[in-house]
């Protein structure tokens, strides 16, 4: 047949726009999920500029509140799914093929059509903030009643975006969980699995298993708003809180949908720069899997406040601490796999680093909110803030940094300026430090999340946590210079980029070539 | 395994994803904006984006599928390849369960706890005592705390026919699978016209209950919890068969051309396994929003 002849005349990688259009290239779809994940970074981080500038100083500067919520919601929305999540799928797409000696994604068209909705969704979510009465403005967890009887006239558009978001997440996860489980190379077995696949294909089963709740909630929300059902209105039977248990059904497992790639990434380059294997890889592995299951059975650690039946609350409080288990056991290998290694501190391991202390911090704030009675206090505040963004930012963001200097030589075949990478890690350490830290201080003093305007004893940690703020969000202008440098040119590198750097995707040329592993490597 | 250096086939570029992208968009704005300009009694031309959007996605699918049966039947595929598309058609079934799962839990959660609670269940004796003192616990919920009332519906008539009806299309598919597999063409043909035709029936049936709830029942959308979980659970249940259907019928009409071997079916497989899920879904439905 024709599309069996046109086939084999292509090897090289199609020139103009309608490459990245029509592509079903893994590591074209790659870059595209990152690009776009790091242009989605910037205008969510644009937003959290306006947040720090209204908080910089009590009372109300810049922007009226309704549009402050608008804000704290779309900003929440867009780390989550439009910058976090697409740059793991980003990476996915890129590492996992290479890492598993495959010659592509499994369902390579598909792969194109899960990355193409994502533009349009976004599009969708951010142009209902420029339209008559507003974009959403009830928080990126849609509480009702907030998105029900008192959101504007555009919710409506939210909901479908998320539908077409949910839609893209499922596919890519459909995809990932179908490349690791039927394209291995022979020889690779589960075992010898790197664990970035390894968390990934963990990471995929929680997206396939989660994204269709989120559905179904955005679908009620659109009901009741919209269809006279009263699913989360008393008056019809129907209860406000149990829009928080579907939601937080979904959310989180999400939460570890946006973490379990990081510690895949994190596991792949702390040996590459402690020259030493992985420390206890089985006990990786079982960890993860276990913190996956567990993330289904402690979604109302979310809602301890919402006058829960007591066993209700004691019962989430401990299954919420179990998870503690497997994560100390995977910050344990990480620091075992460092003891009496070789160390050498190249900018992945600087972020890697950086990770495990901080993340660890955000992950004993989890452990304070996790203590039912504590909570009572500490909910909604900004100690909550402080919490989630430990793990996210310092967590799965500095993860995504670490993966990013990692696999950037390879994909481009040029070294980075290490100057200017150094500079970036230093002032985002450094900043989001002061961003963060001072939040903890705040929170605990009382001062309540999502709030434009706030008491005056809050004014001096609030100023200091926007000056890290501006620093922070400046200082990621850096790492999009030392990126698009080093895609244009800089000093060539060896197919094996990191001298203890172990895996198929360094024994391939670098830059990778455009098809990879078309005859599947044996691994001994 | 045996496959290890069978080559993979990585199709070329397609423009297929990015018109479905496209048509996704439409859909997604289309719908949003209907939803609105009926809520506000606006006329509105978001139905007609809507319109667009779905056909475009359908003339997307077809050709995206036209390509891969080409494809196929050139002979590019592998058992490799047949792997990865049985594996993905897994997963997204296991992905529609868990969107039903969400509409369950609502069912469940508004049973075993919110309605309860609002007649004094758990700690919530203050709730029932002063904010709704009329309201009694029951399920169905006949009467909401609002008061709105309606009337339930029974299992015994169109519901257990209805069941009747998915399990003998799902024993249909059944023969048809075992007939495709032996290669018994006019086997296939009956079975798989038979499981069809049962698909239509269901829905017609459906349709006529869908009147009898609205028009003698006073059972609608906006009828409270019950009605709520009666109708989203039931509706997508009945737009699942409505695809189901479509897609029967279409695997139908390439048996007719002569496509499929026994050994190489992977559409009807894929067909089949999405009416077997159908079938089971409504048996839960049947189960827990008719009879319990």
């Amino acid at each position: 047949m024709s599309a069996h002849a046109e086939h084999n005349s292509h090897h090289h990688a199609p020139s103009g726009f309608k490459r990245w259009l029509f592509t079903t290239n893994h590591k074209d779809i790659g870059s595209l999920y990152l690009i776009f994940s790091l242009i989605m970074f910037l205008i969510g981080g644009a937003m959290a500029m306006v947040i720090r500038a209204e908080l910089f100083q009590p009372g109300l500067q810049f922007v009226d509140p309704h549009f402050f919520n608008q804000m704290t919601t779309v900003h929440g929305l867009i780390m989550v799914f439009g910058a976090v999540m697409p740059a793991f799928v980003g990476l996915a797409n890129w590492m996992v093929p290479m890492m598993i000696g495959a010659p592509d994604m499994a369902l390579p068209r598909m792969n194109n059509w899960s990355f193409w909705i994502l533009p349009f969704a976004f599009s969708i979510l951010i142009a209902s903030l420029f339209m008559e009465g507003g974009g959403p403005d009830f928080g990126w967890t849609f509480y009702a009643p907030l998105s029900t009887t008192y959101s504007n006239d555009n919710t409506a558009l939210f909901v479908f975006a998320v539908h077409i978001m949910g839609i893209s997440s499922i596919m890519g996860a459909i995809n990932v969980v179908v490349t690791i489980v039927n394209m291995r190379a022979p020889g690779m077995t589960w075992m010898k699995l790197p664990l970035f696949v390894w968390t990934w294909l963990i990471t995929a089963f929680l997206l396939i298993a989660v994204m269709p709740v989120l559905a179904g909630a955005v679908t009620m929300v659109l009901t009741d708003k919209y269809f006279g059902t009263d699913f989360f209105n008393a008056a019809g039977g129907g209860d406000p809180v149990m829009f928080q248990h579907i939601f937080w059904f979904f959310g989180h497992p999400e939460v570890y949908i946006m973490i379990l790639p990081a510690f895949g990434i994190i596991s792949t380059i702390i040996p590459t720069f402690a020259r030493k294997p992985l420390f206890g890889y089985a006990s990786m592995v079982y960890a993860t899997a276990s913190i996956a299951l567990l993330s289904f059975i402690v979604w109302a650690h979310h809602m301890f406040t919402t006058g829960m039946p007591l066993a209700g609350e004691l019962f989430f409080m401990y299954s919420t601490m179990l998870i503690s288990v497997p994560t100390g056991v995977k910050v344990f290998n990480w620091v075992a796999t460092m003891w009496r290694g070789s160390m050498t501190f190249e900018i992945p391991m600087m972020f890697s680093i950086a990770f495990i202390v901080l993340f660890t911090l955000g992950g004993f704030s989890g452990l304070m909110l996790a203590i039912t009675p504590v909570d009572f206090q500490y909910h909604d505040t900004y100690f909550v803030v402080a919490h989630f963004h430990y793990v996210l930012v310092t967590g799965a963001v500095f993860s995504i940094m670490a993966g990013v200097y990692y696999w950037l030589p390879k994909w481009t075949g040029n070294m980075y300026h290490i100057g200017l990478a150094k500079a970036h890690f230093w002032l985002s350490l450094i900043s989001v430090n002061i961003l963060f830290f001072p939040m903890h201080f705040v929170g605990l003093a009382g001062m309540p999340r999502r709030i434009p305007d706030y008491a005056l004893q809050f004014a001096d940690f609030n100023a200091i946590i926007s000056i890290g703020g501006f620093a922070f969000g400046l200082s990621q202008l850096l790492f999009v210079v030392v990126v698009i440098k080093c895609a244009r040119k800089g000093d060539k590198v060896d197919d094996k980029v990191w001298e203890g750097a172990k895996g198929l995707e360094w024994e391939v040329a670098s830059p990778a070539p455009y098809h990879t592993f078309e005859q599947p490597p044996v691994v001994k | 395994m045996k496959t290890e250096y069978e080559k993979y086939y990585v199709p070329e570029q397609s423009p297929w994803p990015i018109v479905g992208a496209v048509a996704l968009f439409l859909v997604a704005i289309g719908a949003g904006l209907s939803v609105m300009q009926t809520a506000k009694q606006e006329g509105g031309w978001g139905f007609y984006i809507l319109i667009a959007g779905i056909a475009i996605l359908l003339y997307m699918v077809f050709c995206w599928f036209k390509n891969v049966i080409e494809e196929s039947h050139a002979g590019l595929y592998s058992a490799q390849m047949d792997r990865s598309f049985r594996q993905g058609m897994a997963w997204f079934i296991f992905s529609e369960v868990m969107f039903f799962c969400a509409f369950f839990g609502a069912l469940f959660y508004a049973r075993m706890f919110a309605i309860p609670w609002l007649d004094g269940g758990s700690n919530n004796a203050m709730t029932h005592e002063l904010l709704w003192p009329d309201f009694s616990a029951e399920w169905p919920l006949l009467k909401t705390p609002d008061g709105t009332t309606t009337q339930a519906m029974g299992w015994a008539g169109l519901p257990l026919m209805n069941t009747i009806i998915l399990l003998v299309s799902s024993v249909a598919i059944h023969f048809a699978h075992t007939a495709i597999e032996s290669g018994k063409r006019m086997q296939l043909k009956v079975f798989l016209g038979l499981t069809i035709l049962l698909g239509l029936a269901f829905l017609v049936l459906q349709v006529e209950e869908y009147i009898h709830a609205y028009q003698e029942l006073g059972l609608t959308l906006d009828a409270g919890i019950y009605g709520n979980t009666f109708f989203l659970l039931t509706g997508f249940h009945g737009m699942h068969v409505t695809l189901g259907t479509i897609i029967l019928i279409v695997v139908w009409l390439r048996i007719m051309k002569g496509h499929f071997s026994p050994d190489k079916h992977f559409a009807f497989q894929a067909a089949a396994w999405y009416w077997h899920f159908v079938d089971v879904v409504w048996l839960c439905l049947f189960v827990f929003v008719y009879v319990l």
